[in-house]
């Protein structure tokens, strides 16, 4: 503000500079000067309809990506009209059920020229499908289409538990995707690894960022197996980090986490690109943060929480509303959280600099000693895979190790509220002037039956034969693990195959999950 | 496994109850899982905790089995994707004097109601203690369906205790 000029990167001569193996202060050299982080905002409720009009806002008011939030049936494969829908229907994210319903939310906007983000797992091969049967429809080109899908099902059986089919048909359909993209979606992130959502079901900063990157190495493992060049796929590769309230503890772990992502995928399994072992992720404010006492307070906490990412060098950002421990958000507060990234953005000076924090003494120790604690656990799960990364995330789903560590570390924290260890403005200290007044946003509980008339009428105006042989094929090819199911399912999309049809189809091979029994 | 643990410690009876229930679980259902210690003097409160839909948030739920636990609590871990008939039916098999239910989907309305509904169709007067994410709009409306407690985001441990003691006072 005061004119004095400014070095892209401050350190000493022999520092690491940020765009330099391995990355601890960046993946590349000019950070935010040559291209500032995606703001990303979430959103998706109601009908297709009604998120697409919600996408429009956004882009309106100079968000300039796109993020799809679905309901819990299309995030599960389950259609509108299932019994188990009932009462979930548009209420968390937009339901989607056929290609129609992806027409509608994507309508009037240009797939060739945003970029969009698609928050989901178990479904998500068969959704991605419908994704690209409206490119193919409306005449852009696959080599175009730029974006994300969450496709991380490892993680859902450690925390979101979204798991439909058990692990490893499930990671087959990953591993499907990736090879797809790999070939077709030049433009496409196949797979973003999540420890959004490990750390929102209560785990530590460092279990976040240990098992995200072990899950990470897992795709690693298993796309190659898959017959995939290391090189052919990683670039390609995106993670997903939580930035919670312990500002330097978070920026040192995205600093942490590229430092070993580099070092692995140099070291282990022999990536000589170095697109291969820059780790870009991108972030989300603390959900879990998140009071619904005093919510304004909110504001202060996603404020801080977003600075932390951008410091710890984010290729795109969301911020939370400060409504969201008491409903999805309002309009207002939509807007009030991507403003507060525009703050960062255009007023703080935050983005002049790469990695300001490099150097100091705290925050380098603290990436180090997260570093360590990253280390040790993969040295447990590669015990318990024999060696394999893959194996051992496995088998540590399997017996129930990444849940009962994330729910005792959520109990430890919760432990520490109680006992006023931890101190939560507005729930156990500074209680007072809370007026219990704030908006929320209320779903036309109207949306499931317009959603069901839509279905209907879409399952009406459709060719059965056309639907019944994409099923017979989607099951065949299910069968046969050399067969990639992309093709199949994108033709399914096309004869209007639903959601839940197709994961039924999946269903009768692969089978479904039950989570081990513990507490 | 924390589980496991604390289930050898179990007297016998309720340990072949709980083995049972395992090793008979239907194929749509998770397994339900018991945790708490036996203590002399009364028979300690038992609570049932679920989580009922598709949605599968179930940190609270897990940190609020081990806080009942911590306070003398048998907690009946039924988890994830339950439903109102799945609840009724191993609050039958359990001998349960409170249920508790975990909702974040925006779904509280239609399915907390349904659970009660479920469980006096059964014939019983299990009060429902209802956790998550619940606006407070919505709260008088849960009560009137026969919601007993509707416990919001932030409620203290010591809150979580104090209505699911006072649920099953007329049981104890």
């Amino acid at each position: 503000m005061s004119g004095i000029p400014l070095e892209p990167v401050y350190g000493p001569d022999d520092a690491e500079l940020p765009g330099q193996f391995p990355y601890t202060r960046g993946p590349y050299a000019s950070m935010y000067r040559s291209k500032l982080w995606t703001m990303r905002q979430f959103a998706g409720f109601g009908t297709a309809q009604d998120t697409n009009r919600r996408f429009k806002e956004l882009l309106r008011s100079g968000g300039n990506g796109l993020s799809t939030a679905f309901d819990m049936p299309t995030l599960l494969g389950r259609d509108s009209d299932d019994p188990l829908a009932k009462g979930e229907v548009g209420r968390a994210g937009v339901a989607v059920d056929t290609l129609a319903d992806m027409e509608t939310l994507f309508d009037g906007i240009d797939l060739g020229s945003v970029t969009t983000s698609m928050t989901i797992n178990s479904s998500a091969a068969v959704v991605m499908a419908m994704y690209i049967a409206v490119a193919d429809r409306t005449a852009v080109a696959r080599t175009t289409l730029g974006g994300t899908i969450q496709n991380d099902i490892l993680k859902e059986y450690q925390a979101q538990k979204e798991y439909v089919f058990p692990p490893r048909p499930s990671v087959r359909l990953v591993t499907d995707l990736i090879r797809f993209a790999s070939v077709e979606l030049p433009r496409w992130h196949p797979v973003s690894v999540s420890g959004y959502h490990i750390r929102e079901a209560g785990s530590t900063a460092a279990q976040e960022l240990a098992f995200t990157l072990a899950n990470g190495f897992a795709y690693v493992e298993a796309a190659t197996a898959a017959g995939l060049g290391v090189d052919e796929f990683s670039p390609r590769l995106s993670f997903f980090f939580n930035a919670h309230i312990d500002f330097f503890e978070e920026i040192a772990k995205y600093r942490a986490a590229r430092r070993i992502y580099a070092r692995w995928m140099r070291d282990h399994y022999g990536a000589a690109d170095p697109r291969s072992m820059q780790l870009r992720f991108h972030t989300q404010t603390a959900g879990a943060s998140l009071t619904a006492q005093q919510p304004e307070v909110n504001l202060a906490r996603v404020a801080i929480e977003a600075l932390a990412g951008v410091l710890g060098g984010t290729q795109s950002l969301h911020t939370d509303s400060y409504d969201e421990a008491l409903a999805l958000p309002t309009e207002k507060a939509a807007r009030l959280a991507l403003r507060t990234q525009q703050v960062i953005a255009e007023e703080t000076g935050a983005a002049h600099v790469a990695d300001p924090l490099g150097g100091s003494w705290f925050v380098e120790a603290l990436t180090d000693e997260l570093e360590r604690q990253a280390e040790q656990v993969f040295v447990h799960v590669l015990e318990s895979g024999a060696g394999s990364m893959l194996e051992g995330v496995l088998a540590c789903i399997e017996d129930g190790w990444f849940c009962s560590e994330i729910a005792d570390a959520a109990y430890r924290f919760q432990s520490k509220i109680a006992s006023r260890q931890w101190v939560q403005v507005g729930v156990n200290g500074y209680t007072e002037g809370d007026d219990g007044k704030t908006p929320i946003l209320y779903i036309d509980p109207a949306v499931e039956d317009r959603q069901l008339e839509r279905l209907a009428e879409v399952k009406r105006s459709r060719d059965d034969d056309a639907v019944r042989r994409c099923l017979g094929r989607l099951a065949n090819e299910a069968a046969d693990p050399t067969v990639n199911l992309m093709p199949a399912l994108i033709d399914a999309a096309k004869a209007f195959v639903t959601v839940g049809e197709a994961m039924h189809a999946l269903e009768s091979v692969f089978g479904t999950w039950l989570e081990p029994s513990f507490v | 496994m924390l589980a496991r643990r604390v289930l050898a410690r179990r007297p016998l009876a309720r340990r072949v109850l709980a083995l049972r229930v395992l090793a008979r679980r239907p194929c749509d259902q998770a397994a339900r899982v018991v945790i708490g210690t036996q203590r002399s003097g009364n028979p300690p409160v038992r609570v049932l905790l679920a989580k009922v839909g598709l949605d599968g948030h179930d940190r609270g739920l897990r940190v609020v089995a081990r806080v009942l636990r911590d306070h003398g609590f048998e907690v009946v871990f039924a988890g994830l994707r339950q439903t109102p008939e799945s609840i009724a039916a191993a609050v039958v098999q359990e001998d349960v004097d409170v249920v508790g239910v975990s909702m974040h989907n925006g779904a509280h309305l239609t399915l907390a109601p349904a659970v009660v509904r479920a469980l006096r169709d059964a014939g019983l007067e299990t009060p429902v203690v209802v956790g998550g994410i619940v606006p407070d709009v919505d709260i008088a409306q849960l009560e009137s369906a026969g919601i007993v407690a509707v416990l919001g985001p932030g409620a203290s441990n010591d809150e979580v205790v104090a209505a699911v003691r006072n649920a099953a006072q007329p049981n104890h």
